[in-house]
């Protein structure tokens, strides 16, 4: 085994790496905390010499951020709730009932997932417009609750599929009914998987840009990352006030990360055990 | 027996109504509206193939498709390889020498892009690369307009996209490293066999299945791609870094040509269905 400097070279050569990857986020949050006058002064890559929050207390007040967290949180954890509901009760009847034309289901639902969604946009658009949904949270939660439960159908079903019969046959002699054998049982003993999906799709949906951007055209249902993305180039975004907005967007990603990291690797680790 | 299955349609319906009327139901409008003229109001008129015909002498269509291309470059084939190398040289090289607490503090690096809304990404770098306050000219002390000229908006979105994916097949390939027998690289090792000839013949094989994975993933997420493309260039400048997904809303939502719109959606919806089929063949035929 070769030892010596080069193992040295090695590592410097990833933590160079580690550095440009995180390079864009130190920057990002030092110059949010930077005054104008002292960015004009001494330009992005200088320390601030105090701390400087008005910028971000300009851009909240002035975009009205909390209002915005408050629309991504209810979208995103409502989504989250309902496509696990959905694919619970779906992958119960596909890995458990077993009921029949199971695999033709699941590959619609697999499709229905990797289509893409411009090929949906503009029909559904229209269509909530015409039941007068547009531009209303409950119309995104309904359209991501359908596409995330279709991807989560198609995991847990495989994971249901692998459900130990004798513990249903059991609760079944002991007359329970299927409703209750799933409640009871089933969706117990998988919790570790539910709640990884729970936390998947809340993520995603959290992060989801193209179908909000079109439904939520009032500043009073927009989610974090349309507002971030539409306001980008206006007039009023200095330099200093870009950098607090992407720090804004940054913060409750990087918390989620820190927040449900430890659920989804234990979740992941109970899977594979399994 | 028959019976019994029976009673389970129960739990599907909810999710198929939904599923209709959210997926198919709007799918086949979009499907049959590609075959009208249509502005959005009033009612669409048939022209049959006209909307297709008319893509095919498109010169924004075919760049559309060319940037895809590149985007697919960027997102899939360099974060794979890139991540293939990482993911090997941390765990079997980092790992080993300085503890894994290093790797994992290094994987958690390579994957912080990864968390970030794509949006939000591109909101960083859209400052980042400003070309009048921007980081990146103060830097290497440049005055370049990055993703204002058209000879280098293409490389510069390209660019960022490797910085947001390449997180995500370093994670997946560490965990599938995880699985691979440490007696396969003892062995090698012991009949003299050096890091990198380890690496190609052992790791690599090893890890198809994830690689397929990762690949398949990423080339789809390339081929969607709309919002780094909305926030950062606006598949400007002129069409520099046009693509389908920007293009299509561009015609449902500016230029009121939902029938063209439509018809490069559901362009887009085949090229993508093809390309996951194909990739499941090949990985059938694999295994």
């Amino acid at each position: 085994m070769r030892a010596g400097p080069g193992r040295w070279a090695v590592l410097a050569a990833l933590v160079v790496l580690a550095a440009v990857m995180l390079f864009p986020f130190l920057v990002v949050a030092v110059n949010a905390v930077k005054s104008p006058a002292e960015y004009g002064a001494e330009g992005p890559l200088s320390l601030p010499g105090e701390l400087y929050l008005q910028g971000i207390a300009d851009f909240w007040r002035r975009v009205d951020f909390g209002g915005k967290l408050w629309n991504s949180l209810v979208i995103s954890g409502s989504v989250a709730v309902l496509a696990v509901v959905l694919s619970v009760l779906n992958a119960y009847a596909l890995g458990i009932g077993r009921v029949r034309g199971r695999l033709w289901i699941l590959v619609l639902f697999l499709v229905g997932n990797t289509l893409p969604q411009e090929a949906l946009a503009y029909p559904l658009y229209y269509l909530s417009k015409e039941v007068g949904l547009y531009d209303s949270k409950l119309s995104v939660i309904i359209v991501f609750t359908a596409i995330q439960a279709a991807f989560g159908t198609y995991l847990l079903s495989a994971v249901l599929g692998q459900f130990p019969r004798e513990i249903l046959e059991a609760a079944a002699i002991d007359g329970a009914g299927r409703f209750r054998a799933l409640w009871r049982i089933v969706v117990p003993i998988s919790r570790p998987t539910i709640n990884v999906l729970l936390i998947f799709f809340f993520i995603w949906t959290w992060n989801e840009f193209f179908l909000p951007l079109i439904f939520l055209i009032s500043n009073d249902n927009q989610t974090v990352p349309v507002a971030l993305g539409v306001l980008q180039g206006e007039k009023y975004m200095d330099a200093t006030m870009s950098s607090a907005s992407a720090l804004l967007g940054i913060v409750p990603a990087v918390a989620f990360f820190l927040i449900f990291q430890r659920t989804l690797t234990r979740g992941v680790t109970v899977g594979a055990v399994k | 027996m028959r019976a019994r299955t029976k009673g389970y349609w129960w739990y599907l319906a909810p999710s198929l109504v939904l599923f209709l009327a959210v997926i198919v139901a709007p799918f086949v409008m979009n499907v049959a509206t590609s075959f009208t003229r249509w502005s959005g109001v009033g009612t669409p008129r048939w022209v049959g193939l006209d909307n297709y015909t008319r893509l095919l002498d498109d010169e924004r269509f075919w760049q559309s498709f060319q940037h895809n291309v590149g985007l697919i470059v960027a997102m899939a084939i360099v974060p794979t390889a890139l991540g293939l190398l990482l993911a090997a040289v941390l765990f079997d090289y980092i790992g080993r020498r300085f503890g894994a607490r290093t790797a994992a503090a290094l994987r958690a690096a390579y994957y912080l892009p990864q968390v970030l809304p794509v949006a939000v990404a591109g909101v960083v770098w859209g400052w980042m690369l400003h070309p009048s306050y921007g980081a990146v000219n103060e830097i290497f002390g440049l005055k370049l307009d990055w993703l204002g000229d058209p000879d280098l908006a293409l490389a510069t979105v390209m660019a960022v996209m490797v910085w947001f994916q390449l997180g995500y097949p370093v994670v997946i390939f560490m965990a599938g490293l995880q699985r691979v027998d440490p007696a396969l690289h003892e062995a090698a090792e012991i009949d003299g066999a050096s890091w990198w000839r380890r690496f190609w013949h052992i790791t690599i094989p090893q890890i198809r299945p994830e690689t397929f994975v990762v690949l398949l993933t990423c080339t789809i997420a390339a081929l969607k791609v709309f919002g780094p493309i909305y926030v950062l260039t606006r598949g400007g400048p002129g069409n520099a870094t046009m693509v389908p997904s920007y293009f299509s809303y561009l015609s449902f939502f500016q230029k009121s040509n939902v029938g063209y719109g439509s018809a490069i959606a559901t362009v887009l919806a085949l090229i993508i269905i093809v390309v996951t089929f194909l990739f499941l063949r090949v990985q059938e035929r694999e295994s």
